[in-house]
């Protein structure tokens, strides 16, 4: 099997042509972290400040002593600037001498939480969440303490917002950020297929044409490359304009097989089947009308103006061995791919995985209920399957104890929101995560729902509409995914060293790690080192 | 293959002026009168068409609460003068069951009759109380799978009121086995009695309208029959009259034309039964279990003495009544459903549930419980724009106004809610690889548990779970 890819070299004649090389040229994007201003005016805050005008007697020393630059009077005028809220550190210039509201010597200013903070976000996607996650897409790394943003759990009371590390009191001296590797390798089958190793642990979840901008589309596969990892074309086809960034997009076959085509096979390193989704698992999709336009028509091969339904299921799928037959449709087609099987998680998804490995898949991605989409019925998001929580150590423990798995890659996704879910993941037993929703909020998302009413998202990013998609800028879309992989990728760092941890893989399935606030925690896990 | 149950809609616009969950708060006094002002790029076009609220006097305030929530416009102003904040107005409806969440999405459905639809993933809590602590199944490779609802199979919501026979005799080539009288409803629901604080008169002839148009069964008091100007013929065969122990029994003429009846828990049941049955043996008679301290108890005994049907009634908010640690309805059918089937005795009886079923997923939820169907009331009341305050007893405060409102309104709104309502049930059962509701009663395979999975998962990793 090793020499697979020779032996196949022998049969280059008879196989289809491009399965082993990309012909466009692929696009280069460094991996250089810039500080990536907010797109909005007035970017939120935890806290804002105001300023009684009648008091203040203009003398400056607000903006003096403010480190953080909040307070801005341009040369020449007399009176302040907006504030920059964002920027505030709340109380804690307090304790640092450095507080305004104290330094005023007329008492004109106060600082305070802002308000809006209850109108932001939700449960799993907390304010500050939101605002830390937009600090990391703007800076390139977590947000300080100082802005007192609590970004590491949600407060939807369960699962991950109730885990937590037990961090041991002192840090393992011997390692050094620069030495952590947080590389996942993708196949571990041995099968003479790539050995392809990401250099983080996750990669970008599917967002189709249509579902997204192409400026979204494209940011996030500049920041897959810049951080050797991939994106996903999700269903409906593969743009003609992400070839550049062949060798790090997966496409994906899913039950209405829109826009599988051989050559977009042929294309890609990872090809993703996708039986089901997270968000709504079991019922397939549907395209609206209105949403299938002429482009999007061509792309699928179909009849611009009709509905599109994307079936549950596969109709040529019914058993394992039905999946292998697939799974070996695409091995033939392309014979450098890796397979991914993208399935939700039913009570049985410890069966689904061992299947699926048997049937030769090289990735299993399993997509819990709490992931995002364009538009799913809120029924099905609340309701069906059950949260990755769960069904990660579910199916790590059934493949370990079935001794297969060393053999497959799982990945986790539906609900991982920041580095912190990501390394509790992979405590639980997954190798790596795929992110979505975290890439959405860094371009400025703000979790409105509406993705699918109407012009689409009004914050530009989920959207095709000619006058709000191009509010976002490539170059800065780009910038701000590769800042916030930057933050999350320092984060896990840190997290492995407080572990005392090398590489991320050395913390796959160390839930004795772990602890959860609603347990006594008197559990015995043994670690086999 | 029997005829697709389809319900018929059309959009029922609202009567009042909508509660929105935003609102903007605009500081006007330090307008700068930016000539790109901000609000003119509004993507739903709120701001631009302030014009059109202000004309109508008495919804003056819909241009700030049918905000999205978007920040768009907060975060674009030139000199920051507008803030979003969560209305109060929205903050105040219902109750600490039936949430504001709940109330507008179900007059987001009786508008429309279509399933809610959001992007973005689920914002929600991990898990919560009562239904909230259940997850539906779905079917995945391993297992075969149905067709879901693109597919080409037809997902039936049909179920059966009566007593089933275990088994059948042939005596001399002939059937010798007495076949109970059983009733077919599309849908696992019938509609109950309002709760007597909501019971306001203009439902009684709205429900009976609402039963014939989604073919369903409709509870009334028969203490209120005749009401209004009745069409007897085209209504009765879609009511089940309700017969308080002290209820006279209504002419036999009427009787003869309904299929099923429900007579209060007494200790007389079966006399009454019996004297139902002698006036129209083909009707099934129900009996009516208040789900209090003996509720429980008293449902599983009346499934021993003959009884075809048992309709056990919690509170509105799904809640045992009269006692210091109520349980909830979910875990009072199991317990109920699985006396039943220790008694061996669960087909005798068909189990019918109410009381805190508020939204689509409560009906499936419930059968996967046990239960055979469920009977709602204040959804469909909160159809008619209702905000559940429970002050209906004063004629001028209702914030509704529901006393003024249309018969074609009132029924076009409850017809929309429950074709949506089903819909979405069609959607959980395509998922869960289930095409009919009658496989779905007791099939906790087809359902995950809080509690099981926590001790599943996290209790292998953590041990014992704190107490709450």
């Amino acid at each position: 099997m090793a020499n697979f890819l020779e032996h196949e070299n022998r049969l280059e004649s008879i196989i289809p042509e491009n399965t082993l090389k990309t012909r466009t040229i692929q696009h280069i994007e460094n991996r250089t972290i810039k500080p990536v201003p907010p797109r909005y005016r007035n970017e939120m805050g935890k806290y804002i400040t105001s300023r009684d005008e009648e008091k203040c007697i203009k003398c400056g020393k607000c903006a003096e002593i403010c480190p953080q630059g909040v307070h801005v009077r341009k040369p020449g005028y007399k009176y302040f600037s907006e504030p920059k809220n964002h920027l505030c550190f709340g109380n804690k210039c307090e304790e640092k001498g450095c507080c305004c509201v104290t330094a005023c010597p007329v008492g004109a200013l106060k600082v305070e939480v802002n308000p809006m903070m209850e109108v932001l976000g939700d449960y799993r996607w907390t304010p500050e969440m939101i605002l830390a996650t937009w600090k990391m897409a703007e800076t390139g790394d977590v947000p300080s303490e100082d802005y007192g943003l609590e970004y590491e759990t949600g407060n939807s009371g369960g699962g991950f917002d109730r885990l937590r590390f037990k961090f041991p009191e002192k840090t393992a001296k011997h390692l050094k950020p620069e030495d952590i590797d947080t590389s996942l390798q993708l196949n571990r089958k041995n099968d003479g297929r790539p050995n392809i190793k990401i250099d983080v642990p996750w990669y970008g979840g599917g967002m189709s044409f249509g579902s997204v901008s192409n400026t979204t589309q494209l940011s996030k596969a500049r920041a897959a490359v810049a951080w050797n990892t991939f994106t996903c074309t999700g269903e409906g086809g593969y743009m003609e304009r992400m070839r550049p960034y062949d060798d790090h997009v997966i496409t994906q076959v899913a039950t209405g097989l829109f826009g599988v085509r051989e050559e977009t096979i042929q294309r890609v390193p990872i090809v993703e089947f996708k039986y089901a989704q997270g968000a709504k698992p079991g019922l397939g999709g549907h395209l609206l009308g209105d949403k299938n336009t002429a482009a999007v028509a061509m792309m699928r091969g179909t009849i611009a103006g009709i509905p599109l339904f994307s079936p549950f299921p596969f109709h040529s799928v019914y058993s394992i061995e039905d999946h292998m037959k697939q799974i070996d449709w695409i091995k033939h087609i392309n014979r450098r791919a890796l397979i991914s099987s993208k399935v939700s998680t039913p009570n049985d998804v410890d069966m689904v995985a061992v299947g699926s490995y048997s049937a030769g898949t090289h990735i299993i991605h399993i997509d819990g209920g709490y992931g995002g989409t364009g538009a799913a019925p809120e029924i099905a998001k609340k309701n069906i399957a059950m949260p990755i929580e769960y069904a990660i150590p579910k199916v790590h423990n059934f493949l370990a104890a079935e001794g297969v798995r060393d053999g497959v890659t799982l990945i986790a996704s539906g609900g991982i929101r920041n580095p912190y879910d990501m390394a509790k993941a992979i405590a639980l037993g997954a190798d790596g995560v795929v992110v979505g929703t975290m890439e959405m909020i860094a371009l400025g998302c703000v979790r409105c729902g509406r993705c699918s009413a109407g012009r689409g998202c009004p914050r530009s990013i989920a959207t095709t509409d000619k006058k709000l998609a191009p509010k976002i800028d490539l170059e800065w879309g780009a910038q701000r995914l590769i800042n916030t992989y930057n933050a999350w990728r320092n984060e896990l760092v840190r997290i492995l060293i407080r572990l005392g941890l090398g590489s991320v893989s050395e913390l796959r399935g160390r839930s004795d790690l772990l602890m959860h606030l609603d347990y006594n925690n008197d559990m015995e896990q043994n670690h086999e080192k | 293959m029997p005829e697709k149950y389809h319900i018929e809609t059309k959009p029922v616009p609202p009567r009042r002026p909508r509660i929105g969950k935003y609102g903007i708060i605009d500081w006007r006094e330090d307008c700068a009168r930016c000539h790109n002002c901000v609000k003119k790029a509004c993507v739903y076009d709120r701001h631009r068409d302030e014009i059109k609220y202000i004309r109508n006097m008495e919804d003056v305030d819909a241009l700030f609460f049918d905000c999205m929530g978007c920040f768009s416009c907060v975060q674009e102003c030139t000199k920051n003068l507008l803030r979003l904040s969560i209305n109060p107005e929205y903050q105040k409806l219902g109750n600490d069951y039936w949430t504001p969440q709940i109330i507008q999405t179900t007059w987001l459905q009786a508008e429309t009759a279509k399933i809610p639809v959001s992007g973005a993933g689920y914002g929600g809590r991990f898990s919560g109380y009562g239904f909230d602590s259940m997850w539906t199944d779905m079917s995945e490779i391993v297992r075969p799978t149905r067709d879901g609802i693109h597919g080409r199979e037809y997902i039936s919501t049909a179920v059966d009121i009566g007593k089933k026979n275990s088994f059948l005799v042939m005596k001399d080539g002939k059937l010798s086995t007495d076949i109970p009288p059983i009733i077919s409803t599309p849908m696992p629901v019938i509609i109950d009695m309002m709760p007597e604080n909501y019971a306001l008169p203009m439902l009684d002839a709205v429900i009976p309208e609402t039963a014939y148009r989604t073919e369903l069964i409709a509870l009334i008091d028969s203490k209120k029959w005749p009401s209004g100007s009745a069409d007897s013929d085209k209504y009765l065969p879609h009511i089940a009259f309700y017969f308080s122990a002290d209820a006279p029994l209504l002419p036999p003429g009427i009787i003869r034309k309904t299929a099923l009846a429900e007579i209060e828990n007494s200790d007389n049941v079966n006399l009454r039964i019996k004297e139902l049955k002698e006036i129209n043996p083909d009707i099934v008679v129900s009996v009516r279990v208040e789900l209090n301290g003996e509720g429980i108890r008293r449902a599983v005994e009346l499934s021993g003495s003959g009884v075809e049907v048992i309709h056990v009634v919690a509170d509105t908010n799904g809640k045992q009544t009269g006692v210091k640690d109520p349980l909830f309805i979910k875990d009072m059918i199991r317990i109920i459903h699985k006396s039943l089937i220790e008694t061996g005795r669960r087909d005798d009886v068909t189990l019918i549930s109410g009381g805190g079923i508020a939204l689509p997923e409560h009906v499936a939820k419930a059968l996967i419980c046990g239960t055979d169907l469920v009977s709602i009331e204040l959804p469909l009341l909160a159809a008619l724009e209702c905000h559940l305050c429970s002050v209906c007893a004063g004629e001028k405060s209702c914030p509704a106004k529901i006393r003024d409102a249309g018969f074609e309104y009132s029924a076009g709104r409850m017809t929309n809610l429950i074709a949506a309502w089903h819909d979405q049930m069609v959607e959980l059962m395509g998922a869960m690889g289930i095409r009919d509701a009658r496989r779905l009663r007791g099939d906790v395979g087809r359902a995950m548990f809080f509690e099981q999975l926590e001790e599943e998962t996290f209790g292998k990793l953590f041990g014992t779970r704190k107490q709450a």
